[in-house]
């Protein structure tokens, strides 16, 4: 089966984030007020083949951790969305 | 010189032909290998160049690490010889776990590509040794990414252990403690965000980068002629 | 059958394409087209492909020389600039894409220059960018700018080619069309040199690079709408902007060189407007073949896209090959190394009686989609002789005279207002890769070691400056651009460069307004001009149209180039800048004549007046005169060309490139100090004497205004400012309109 995961790869508290503060920063002159902690991140989205949901998260943990966030800086969520519907599938 | 210096390629890398005219411009003796090799017997010294391996795309580095010749420069550390990874190279070695911490984006937010100030703030390493603790050199810094960090714990040690090699004498880019480079335990594998081989031709402005690759050679070819072949 | 679309358009005319030209195309086929024929009409007939508005006046350019290996009409010009050595040049424009997306517009226009140089077979070692963008208090103008300047960044940097140079302007007509044009410099051994060429019958066309998506696809995308072809209900497919991918486009290089280099390829042609359309008939046309191509064959980005949608894709970062079907593995196996997908995607055919046909087939003996006469699509492109008139107020700007202003009594005030510091927007480019930079982004001309990998060694060198002037050319773009061809040949002299050829890129208005054609046929004019006197052949050119903001037509913007070959670089040329002790000499004559100056029109609004006519014979004078100086050795300490701003500004500029100041008398006058008629150089100098017989020797008047040194710069009744307060204002000048920190890290 083919399963569409999310995993949001955020920096680790503490680290410095100058894209968030820049983002912050700009909000009261578009007229948002009340706004603050932001922080920039990735979202990665990717189609895993595997039998079922459980094992689709294990192989998609397994790849964030080895490859999608470096754990000096980052963390990362990972969440299997739901089979993708065969049709829909990129080939 | 009987040193060979192995510098290393990989897709997206640009900087290598200027390492390798830089060092033999300086009487050594440097050699492009491909990414996908998996062996570095014969050379004496390795280099992993600055450019964009991989178009810095996820992390700069991120994908480079896993590469074939990274087995070959892991195992070419741990027996001590000599390793320099400039700018995406130093981002590539802290990726692979080679030297601690990371390279964020510049606090600026910007790319930038100037000339400034380094100090030398350690001797001990192959790239330092003819140089003295306190040198000021002119080098250029190129990048986008050159935000040393790493934690607490991480910087003490590397502080306690003279582990950090070059401080900037005006931070361009936020790097904690003013960090440009720092070096592993043994102190045999160096990563700097500045590019010395940018800094060897009095045609092109500062020369300051020569007495790094000159030192560099220098323990390469005592390397060579120690170590049987 | 044409067909119609949905609100009863005929299908030409919502495709872009007039009657006649709809008629034309059928008395081409001998029958009426088909919609896939009419999409591939339609884009290489756009006045961005054919330049059938502008192609009647660029005719009237001088394009040969002994040097030159390459004239316009292929990819890049190309010149031999000897030590068997050839350089490809060109400069194109993005203006359009980067006012909509600013960041991926500029990054796509350095894409596709890039590949414009590496399709010759040289590689790509130095970009230059002209940028022009409206006032700065505007708040989208500076998000313009930002992003401009970061999308260049990106893709130059990471494609890994240095950024050498450029230049910055602000002017109000700019302010929601700005111009993001791009220039590209090669270098190959002159073996190298391969031209698109689909030659060799039974020969293949392989396809490389990127998948083809619907990028760019806008002008026929009523096709799809119509419901003729199969489509998804509901989603808007089609990307308005293309991303650039500087790394697939590093790989594209790397492999394309390595199979120039190796010769495996017969031809290489690079896929920009009008994509497949356009390079397979072109490749084709010039060998005088036909070529089928497969759009089946095409990988794509996206599943179920139409064949007119393949045929007129202009995604990035694609190249097209011709190669021999005994050279195909060896290509696949280049190509496999670098990460580079290679298909094939067609095959070269014979003409028949009346030429080589393109036919698009719907698989490999599949049925035939479209069959056009291969050549037709480019070479019967319409020429049109739109009407041209003068501007109708054309005598009450000429009375507009700046020479009616009144005298300021100090002239301080103008000169602090009007010095720079760029480097805000080069110290994001890598201008040092490749250790070619001998002088970089911030002095007249760019210099560059002429060296890379593979290319027969030598000693000589390269310099390279962009040019553009629009104050010039609004009040008279004859002579505009001619003076404009003048500075350009100028700052490569005084690197000690003898100028060889020059590229241009005209970016103008709405071509249906009379105006905008005179003034294209003007500076075309000026341009043949000013070449011819100074002996500088066009090997290259583009025309960026339709450039309006608000309704109201830009200036016209003629940017030009002109590359000089030193011929011994020995050691860094001299720069501007100051060295006290030394004398300041000025060369050249200098009048007071203040039409089109930064003065008058930025400082007191005043556009009009007359240019003073442009004097060839002296402008060759001066540029043999500089080569010598700057050849000698220890002899001068200082060179500055004067132009923006007058005498005023380049003394300024090299006060503070020194942080030195300078007592100098001499100057009659403010219109003689901001004056900006070219032909005139700043040099600092040890050996006055020496200089001043060179110049008599050369018939180029020379005086010397003063000695350097001190820390004021002092002009005698004019200005007199601490030179501390002129860095002050040059350096905080940029960063301060665009509402940005100094930056950071001590200056290189």
């Amino acid at each position: 089966m083919r399963f569409e995961v999310l995993v949001e790869v955020r920096l680790r508290p503490g680290i410095a984030d100058p894209q968030g503060a820049t983002v912050e920063r700009a909000l009261p002159a578009l007229g948002f007020a009340g706004i603050d902690h932001v922080r920039v991140g990735k979202a990665i989205r990717l189609q895993v083949e595997a039998p079922d949901k459980a094992a689709a998260a294990t192989t998609a943990q397994a790849v964030t951790e080895r490859l999608l966030a470096n754990p000096v800086i980052e963390e990362a969520d990972v969440q299997v969305l739901g089979p993708v519907p065969a049709e829909v599938a990129v080939p | 010189m009987t040193a060979r210096v192995a510098v290393v390629v990989f897709p997206g890398t640009n900087c290598e032909h200027d390492v390798v005219g830089a060092l033999a411009g300086l009487g050594g003796d440097a050699e492009l290998v491909w990414h996908g090799q998996r062996s570095l017997a014969g050379y004496d010294a390795v280099v992993l160049p600055g450019g964009f391996a991989h178009g810095d795309y996820l992390r700069p580095g991120a994908i480079a690490r896993f590469s074939p010749v990274m087995e070959a420069v892991a195992r070419f550390a741990a027996a001590g010889g000599p390793v320099v990874g400039i700018c995406n190279g130093f981002q590539v070695l802290t990726e692979a776990g080679l030297l601690p911490g990371a390279l964020q984006k510049n606090a600026g937010l910007r790319f930038v590509c100037t000339t400034t100030g380094i100090e030398v703030c350690t001797t001990r390493t192959p790239l330092t040794a003819h140089s003295a603790v306190g040198d000021v050199l002119r080098l250029p810094i190129n990048h986008f990414e050159g935000n040393y960090t790493c934690d607490g714990a991480t910087l003490a040690r590397l502080r306690a252990e003279d582990r950090i090699v070059f401080r900037y004498t005006d931070n361009p880019n936020g790097s904690v403690d003013d960090i440009a480079g720092v070096c592993n335990e043994q102190g045999n594998v160096v990563g700097l965000m500045p590019h010395p081989e940018r800094a060897c031709d009095p045609l092109l402005g500062s020369t300051d980068g020569a007495v790094l690759l000159g030192s560099l050679l220098g323990v390469a070819d005592t390397r060579s002629r120690a170590v049987p072949a | 059958m044409e067909g119609t679309t949905e609100t009863g358009e005929p299908l030409h005319r919502a495709l872009g394409l007039t009657d006649d030209e709809a008629v034309a195309i059928e008395r081409i086929l001998g029958r009426p087209p088909n919609q896939l024929e009419l999409a591939m009409y339609a884009v290489m007939w756009s006045e961005h492909c054919s330049y059938k508005s502008s192609r009647v006046h660029l005719r009237r350019l001088p394009t040969t020389g002994p040097e030159v290996l390459v004239g316009p009409g292929e990819n890049a010009g190309v010149v031999d600039v000897g030590d068997g050595i050839a350089v490809a040049i060109r400069i194109e424009s993005h203006n359009h894409p980067s006012a909509v997306e600013p960041y991926q517009g500029a990054a796509t226009g350095v894409g596709g220059i890039l590949r414009d140089i590496f399709t010759m077979g040289a590689r790509p070692i130095a970009l230059m960018d002209p940028l022009f963008f409206g006032p700065l208090d505007d708040a989208r103008t500076r998000w313009l700018v930002e992003g401009v300047v970061s999308g260049i960044s990106g893709y130059g940097n990471a494609v890994g080619v240095p950024t050498v140079g450029g230049q910055l302007t602000f002017a109000p007509c700019y302010a929601r069309n700005p111009l993001v044009n791009v220039l590209c410099l090669g270098v190959m051994p002159v073996e190298r040199l391969v031209l698109g060429r689909a030659s060799g019958e039974g020969n293949l066309a392989i396809l490389l690079g990127a998948t083809t998506g619907r990028d760019g696809i806008g002008g026929v995308s009523v096709l799809a709408s119509a419901g003729f072809e199969d489509t998804e209900a509901g989603t808007d497919k089609r990307p308005s902007v293309q991303v650039g991918d500087p790394f697939e486009e590093k790989r594209l290089i790397e492999a394309c060189l390595e199979l120039l280099d190796r010769g495996l390829v017969v031809g290489i042609q690079d896929l920009g407007g009008a994509g497949l359309s356009c390079a397979t008939s072109e490749t084709a046309a010039r060998a005088g073949m036909g070529m089928d191509v497969d759009v089946r064959a095409v990988p794509l980005r996206q599943p179920g896209m139409a064949p007119f949608e393949v045929m007129t894709s202009e995604s990035q970062e694609r190249m097209l090959a011709i190669v021999t079907p005994a050279n195909r593995h060896a290509v696949e196996e280049v190509c496999r190394r670098w990460e580079v997908r290679a298909t094939v995607v067609g095959t070269v055919t014979a003409p028949g009686p009346s030429g080589g046909r393109l036919r698009v087939l719907d698989g490999p003996e599949g049925p035939v989609l479209a069959d056009v006469p291969a050549a037709s699509l480019s070479e019967d492109a319409p020429l049109y002789r739109r009407p041209m008139a003068p501007p109708s107020d054309a005598a009450a700007r000429r009375a507009q005279d700046p020479a009616a202003l009144p005298a300021p009594d100090d002239c301080g005030p103008d000169v602090l207002a009007m010095v720079q510091d760029t480097s805000w927007v080069w110290r994001q480019y890598d201008h040092q890769l490749f250790l070619n930079t001998v002088v970089g982004p911030g002095a007249d001309a760019a210099v560059l070691r002429l060296a890379a990998p593979g290319l027969p060694p030598s000693r000589r060198g390269l310099a390279l400056s962009t040019d553009a002037n629009p104050r010039w050319c609004a009040v008279d773009p004859r002579r505009g651009t001619a003076w404009t061809v003048a500075e350009s040949a100028v700052n490569v002299a005084c690197a000690g460069a003898r100028p060889v050829v020059l590229v241009n890129c005209l970016n103008f208005g709405n071509p249906e307004h009379p105006e905008v054609m005179w003034q294209l046929s003007e500076a075309v004019d000026g341009m043949a001009e000013a070449c011819e006197a100074l002996g500088i052949p066009v090997v290259g050119g583009n025309v960026s149209l339709y450039n309006e903001s608000n309704g109201r037509d830009i200036d016209p913007t003629p940017v030009v180039a002109v590359l000089g070959v030193i011929e011994e670089l020995r050691r860094r040329p001299p720069v501007p800048g100051l060295v006290p002790g030394h004398a300041v000499v000025v060369l050249g004559d200098t009048t007071d004549a203040l039409a089109g100056s930064r003065w008058a029109v930025e400082r007191h609004g005043q556009r009009g007046g007359e240019l003073p006519p442009f004097d060839g014979p002296a402008i060759a004078r001066l540029l043999r005169l500089l080569v010598t100086l700057v050849g000698e050795d220890d002899l001068l300490s200082g060179v500055h060309d004067v132009s923006e701003g007058g005498l005023g500004v380049a003394l300024a500029e090299c006060a503070v490139a020194s942080a030195t100041g300078a007592r100098l008398r001499g100057v009659v006058g403010h219109g003689a100090l901001f004056s900006e008629v070219p032909g005139r150089v700043v040099v600092c100098t040890g050996r006055p004497g020496s200089v001043l017989d060179a110049a008599a020797a050369a018939g180029v008047p020379a005086a010397v205004l003063g000695e350097a040194g001190g820390e004021r710069l002092v002009v005698e009744g004019l200005v007199d400012l601490p030179v501390a307060d002129l860095i002050a204002a040059w350096r905080s000048a940029l960063p301060a309109a665009l509402d940005e920190p100094l930056p950071a890290g001590e200056s290189g």
